[in-house]
């Protein structure tokens, strides 16, 4: 079995068939983090517990009891969910040092089935950003960086042969995720998604990025920004795989009180071939301004794509879509000032040496631990809440929230039953180029396309769609109706299979992955 | 590739540019292509700006510090990036609290099934005290902006 190979129908076959065993995929996955180091995707690496993890997992495997699919399987976690015993950062000096005393439930239902758990990932400090470049421990570069496809399309900045390529952002704030799945160092991994943050990272890195309808999967344990609209997102390299994790992951939580009480069942996807029943609603205003010729050249390819095997494409509105953002914006600011109040050095985390009273202690704990981008969400956030401003901002936008809210609820009543849109202005930039702006407009500009799910709730999920003329991955998302991932995920799944993406040829993999080395084979098990 | 034109998708009446319109990657784009639709603010909101008291309170609630003028600057920013709200008419709108508010908020049972678990929740903390978090003095309020040495003494 290779690193490459889908989880699903591939890996977990190999794994039960003993064709290859947890520690060997333990071990391979382990040495590519090593060689991959300068992706800086991984936070913290447990190799010691991987390894106890995959011995445990091979030792059910002999017995012939494996606990499920998962069993065996490497996934990372990203750095803003509790794992027990392991430090979780959020990328932030605030929490540097920060060991859980707890299992967020998402990690702890995968541990339940037997996953091997390799490491937390790196993110934008408090998952703040769109490109992954705004954390601690410095940005995540992008893997297609470093691909063949993309070096062969770099104009070379001198005739040095061993110029670094000039390398891209990953996309925030799940970067260092996605570019973990991305450069097969695990097979699946954690994000969390408030307003694209799995989405962004997994369209520029060339994965599947799912995030699932507010209220499916437990928030417990996941490092709060803003309550009423953060999700875990889940991150894997074709659209099966991602409804294994989903089916591992969904479903009720006594521990979260916004998880819905309706049972889930954890569901296979049916081989679309006809798709002549499905509407498909081409939103007109996510022809935002900024959209590459290129993307929509994409998207418009999609539609016709959907149009000639028979399904019914039309334009629909979503008329308050641009406002979207600045709703964002002022909700998110609000919500992140009252979740960052916890951080005060008392019970845990960065705790300043002033000592003259509690406030001047708070003050400066919370000066040292922070950085720019998360003071100023924080003071911005305080500035809508003020008594005065209170119900010019906050309840605005809770008004227009509802609004948008409701735009996508009457599309949805008209028939159409998913819709096709761009995940992202453009292919990743440059890292150079990206932190010319600062954070808070790059993510204003970033997060226009996959905002507004956030805010209506619904399920989204980007799929790899092409490769842009510079060599880097370009994606498309589909928005479904609340609750409907099985109709969003067997949409998704046809859609990846008539794409073809191509795999990304890194060079450290190939010297890894000693198995069959895939020429151009699709993404998806075909 | 050819790049099709989004045009049948997303016509609604829009005029196509004059003349030829010259794509990113290069390729002449023949046909409909689709003006996009006017976006963002019909002007940019007028700058407010912030009194010094207000930012100091600010400084106050939030316990956490402008540091220097672009900390102003970056709310300033933020404030004017938000008044494009006021573009959208609200009349009759309910504010949204949650996405799931036609939902019941269920109430589990009031069991104890948890707990005792004190002295892993003491590991974190730097400075404890047997079984206590131990804080500075409280009740002294931090220092006014006239007693400070902050970057927003010297703005005033």
């Amino acid at each position: 079995a290779a690193l490459k190979d889908a989880l699903r129908s591939q890996v977990s076959a190999a794994l039960k068939e003993g064709r290859v065993t947890p520690t060997e995929l333990c071990q391979r996955c382990l040495a590519l983090i090593k060689s991959t180091k300068f992706l800086n995707a991984y936070i913290t690496v447990t190799e010691e517990t991987a390894l106890k993890q995959a011995e445990e997992s091979e030792e059910r495997y002999k017995r012939g009891q494996p606990l499920g699919i998962l069993d065996g399987i490497p996934i990372a976690v990203k750095d803003n969910f509790n794992t027990a015993g392991i430090e979780t950062t959020c990328a932030s000096n605030m929490l540097k040092g920060y060991i859980s005393p707890y299992n967020a439930t998402v990690v702890q239902k995968l541990l339940d089935q037997g996953a091997v758990l390799l490491g937390k990932t790196n993110l934008d400090e408090f998952a703040m950003g769109s490109g992954s470049t705004d954390g601690v421990f410095g940005p995540v570069r992008n893997p297609w960086s470093y691909s063949k496809q993309y070096k062969e399309k770099s104009i070379p900045k001198s005739h040095s042969e061993d110029k670094e390529p000039d390398w891209v952002i990953s996309g925030g704030s799940s970067g260092g995720s996605a570019a973990a799945v991305s450069s097969f160092t695990c097979f699946a991994a954690l994000g969390s998604d408030t307003g694209g943050s799995t989405r962004n990272p997994a369209a520029h890195c060339g994965v599947v990025g799912l995030k699932p309808t507010y209220g499916l999967i437990s928030r417990h344990g996941l490092i709060p920004l803003v309550n009423s609209m953060d999700v875990p997102g889940i991150l894997t390299r074709c659209v099966d795989d991602a409804a294994v994790l989903l089916g591992s992951l969904a479903g009720h939580d006594p521990k979260d009180s916004t998880t819905i009480q309706d049972d889930f069942k954890p569901f296979e996807l049916p081989n679309l071939t006809d798709v002549s029943k499905l509407s498909i609603g081409i939103p007109k205003e996510y022809h935002a301004p900024g959209l590459s010729s290129e993307i929509l050249a994409f998207w418009s390819k999609a539609a016709d794509l959907f149009k000639n095997a028979g399904a019914k494409v039309v334009e629909v509105s979503l008329p308050h879509t641009r406002y979207s953002i600045v709703c964002y914006h002022v909700l998110c600011t609000a919500e992140v000032a009252s979740n960052m109040a916890r951080f005060d050095g008392l019970e845990y985390g960065h705790r300043s040496d002033v000592k003259d009273s509690t406030e001047s202690m708070y003050a400066a704990t919370r000066r040292e631990g922070f950085n720019d981008v998360v003071r100023g969400r924080i003071l911005s956030g305080n500035y809508f809440l003020l008594k005065q401003n209170y119900e010019k901002y906050f309840v605005k936008a809770q008004k227009v929230r509802r609004l948008i809210a409701s735009d996508f609820g009457k599309v949805f009543r008209s028939g159409v039953d998913i819709l096709l849109t761009p995940t992202t202005l453009s292919d990743a930039a440059p890292y150079t180029e990206f932190i010319q702006e600062d954070n808070r407009t790059r993510s204003a500009q970033d997060d226009i396309l996959t905002q507004a799910a956030n805010m209506a709730g619904l399920p989204a999920i980007n799929v790899p769609t092409a490769l842009s003329e510079r060599g880097l991955p370009v994606g498309l998302q589909f928005i479904g109706r609340s609750f409907q991932e099985k109709q969003l995920l067997t949409v998704a799944k046809w859609f990846e299979k008539q794409v073809q993406f191509p795999v990304i040829q890194l060079e450290e993999v190939k010297r890894h992955d000693s198995g069959v080395f895939q020429q151009q084979k699709s993404a998806s098990f075909s | 590739m050819r790049v099709l034109s989004l045009g049948r998708w997303l016509r609604a009446g829009r005029v196509p540019p004059r003349g030829r319109v010259r794509l990113n990657s290069g390729h002449r784009h023949s046909g409909h292509r689709p003006q996009a639709p006017p976006q963002g603010p019909a002007q940019v909101p007028p700058r407010q700006k912030v009194s010094v008291e207000v930012l100091d309170h600010l400084e106050h609630l939030a316990l956490v510090d402008f540091r220097d003028s672009e900390g102003v600057e970056r709310l300033q920013k933020a404030i004017q990036f938000a008044d494009q709200l006021h573009e959208v008419n609200t009349d009759g709108v309910e504010p949204m609290d949650s996405v799931l508010e036609d939902r019941c908020l269920y109430l589990r049972e009031d069991d104890v099934t948890e707990g005792n678990c004190t002295k892993e929740l003491l590991e974190n903390a730097r400075e404890t005290v047997e079984e206590y978090f131990v804080a500075p003095p409280g009740n002294i309020p931090l220092l006014k902006l006239e007693e400070q040495n902050t970057y927003l003494q010297g703005s005033k």
